[in-house]
């Protein structure tokens, strides 16, 4: 029974995982922007979504909502305060503004993070689940959070495949993240361009934080361990590719979840280190990138 | 970008070790304390600031050298009783070799992918740490038994002395020959092998002597504290700190680090009142600095007036 068991719930940290670096990853290919913030961002949908079922009395899909909408917010303000006045500034040469930008959004996170505890404490919480109850699935017991959590990841992954690949926008963004100089030409503006991008990245990354709240719980302190991971896949996957960070996301789901079964949990995240290590030496680019390294 | 002239930039440098090296007549014990920790931050920064200003690697885990450094001084005094000499002499040595690890990746990747092989040697590092719980004393951290002096002022003395010897063997690095090699790879290396300066050398150059710095710092700590902990020499969010304080304290300048360092230490000791909020202050300044001022505090403090004439 066991392997069921690492099955299933490999898959469902997997799929969250998957979530969770899909919209990092589509920053940075559409405007080559790396957040570091990301972390904070998803840990502001779970802390909001936690405060307006337990202190505002929502119910528990009203909350989650509220959630979601909360870290749009915070990612429009990103892009905002942090992300653009950066990238519009005269004082800082092209080849640091990468730097720059990682600095920016890095203390941009720690604020975020200091002012949730501050208002909610750093203790650890947990959403309501929107579907309680356990499920049977091959004779393992599965909570039917755990069902509903890895349903919801893999239907907003559908739908931002059916976004960018099927819809005129889409096409778009895809056009931008290849040579946004060529978009511009043919008469798009770029800056709304990335404010969009910036959106869908903001209902991504709530949506995946919502869904870690109900799922494992999160504290403040978890923005560090969980931009962490989400750099890992996404670099592991090939930075830009969001296929690739949905292979890389299933490898490390499944290592973590292989390892803190069959070995001890106190070691989850070493083999999938190691693996990074390994692809970083023989293939810089990761599984799928396509930029060169 | 501006230009700091270097007259300006060794003046402030005199008037400072000037000020620091009379301070303990008039000041408390207590400030001297802070003062002593921020100074071995310095060379901290210093180190990750000639890596990234000049030879523009991003190096998210300086703690990882600084650690190697650290702890390895550490397991030697407490396990072996060796002499305090000794334990700074191999823990830098350790440090070296980390730093050889960690540029063999930098010599194949670039940017954001070098960035994260260093954040991961940092969690790999903290993994063994707390695996190997015998020697390092895991999560509770490792207490060594010698001290390097007791008193406060000859404590800050020592690293007043280790900040300036760093800071003036860094600072003529940068601005010596091999400086303005690792700026030309830094900015571009296939240019700057086909001028004919051997990329794979320079670039293991910077990287032994961050690392040597680092190392050597880090030692110096291990045995100012009495102890090394996880918490306190490797997490990624010490790692951070010293970043930041890089950064705001205006990077390819090296002496900036110190300044930055000072400011993030004092500011975080200033705001302690204020409980939980102070990370969030000491953030929000370096966070406006950065957005309005990206030069940052020495560009501030001393460059020229006539900003406008400046390329």
């Amino acid at each position: 029974m066991i392997i069921w068991q690492i099955l299933l719930d490999g898959f469902a940290v997997s799929a969250l995982y998957a979530l969770g670096a899909t919209g990092f990853t589509l920053i940075f290919g559409v405007s080559g922007v790396l957040n570091l913030s990301h972390g904070a961002l998803m840990v502001t949908a779970a802390v909001i979504a936690w405060a307006a079922g337990a202190n505002w009395g929502m119910d528990s899909l009203s909350a989650s909502g509220v959630g979601v909408l909360a870290c749009l917010l915070a990612s429009w303000a990103t892009y905002f305060v942090i992300v653009r006045p950066l990238q519009k500034s005269k004082a800082i040469a092209r080849e640091e503004q990468e730097i720059f930008i990682l600095t920016g959004t890095l203390l941009w996170g720690i604020l975020i993070q200091e002012l949730l505890s501050y208002f909610y404490t750093a203790n650890a919480k947990s959403v309501n689940p929107i579907f309680e109850g356990v499920s049977l699935i091959q004779g393992v017991r599965v909570p039917s959070n755990e069902v509903f959590t890895a349903l919801v990841c893999w239907v907003s992954i559908g739908l931002l495949w059916l976004l960018v690949n099927r819809t005129t926008l889409g096409k778009v963004l895809l056009a931008a993240s290849m040579n946004a100089r060529g978009v511009t030409l043919l008469g798009f503006d770029l800056s709304w361009i990335y404010l969009v991008v910036w959106s869908i990245y903001g209902v991504l990354a709530g949506v995946a934080g919502v869904c870690l709240g109900m799922f494992l719980g999160v504290s403040s302190y978890s923005s560090g361990p969980l931009m962490a991971s989400a750099f890992t896949i996404v670099v592991l996957g090939g930075l830009g590719s969001i296929s690739g960070s949905l292979i890389a996301a299933y490898a490390v789901g499944y290592l973590e979840t292989l390892t803190a079964y069959l070995i001890s949990p106190a070691y989850r995240t070493i083999p999938s280190l190691v693996l990074l290590v390994v692809v970083m030496y023989v293939r810089p680019q990761g599984i799928l990138g396509r930029r060169s390294a | 970008m501006k230009k700091i002239p270097a007259q300006r930039l060794i003046i402030l440098a005199v008037v400072f070790l000037i000020i620091a090296s009379t301070l303990p007549l008039y000041a408390q014990a207590y400030l001297l304390g802070l003062l002593t920790v921020a100074y071995y931050f310095g060379v901290f920064s210093m180190s990750w600031d000639l890596l990234f200003g000049y030879a523009g690697e991003v190096n998210f885990g300086p703690t990882f050298l600084m650690g190697l450094g650290a702890y390895t001084a550490g397991i030697l005094n407490n396990q072996f009783s060796l002499a305090i000499p000794w334990c700074i002499v191999l823990g830098s040595l350790a440090a070296v070799i980390g730093g050889l690890v960690l540029a063999l990746p930098a010599l194949r990747l670039k940017g954001p992918y070098f960035g994260l092989t260093t954040l991961v040697a940092v969690l790999l590092l903290q993994n063994v740490i707390i695996f190997m719980s015998d020697l390092t004393g895991g999560e509770i951290g490792l207490t060594v038994p010698d001290v390097i002096a007791i008193n406060e002022v000859s404590n800050y003395y020592i690293a007043l002395g280790v900040l300036s010897v760093s800071g003036f063997v860094l600072y003529t690095l940068a601005n010596s020959r091999l400086g303005l090699i690792l700026e030309a790879i830094g900015q571009n290396p296939v240019e700057a092998s086909a001028l004919g300066f051997n990329v794979t050398k320079h670039k293991l150059s910077a990287f032994v002597v961050s690392a040597f710095f680092s190392g050597v710092a880090g030692a110096f700590l291990v045995f100012y504290f009495g102890s090394a902990s996880v918490g306190t020499l490797i997490e990624v969010s010490v790692g951070v700190q010293i970043i930041i304080a890089a950064v705001l304290g205006g990077r390819r300048t090296i002496l900036g680090a110190v300044l930055g360092s000072i400011f993030m230490i004092a500011a975080t000791e200033a705001l302690r009142p204020l409980g939980t909020l102070s990370t969030f202050v000491v953030s929000l300044a370096a966070l406006f600095v950065i957005m309005m001022a990206p030069g940052g505090l020495l560009a501030l403090l001393l460059s020229k007036r006539e900003e406008e004439s400046a390329p």
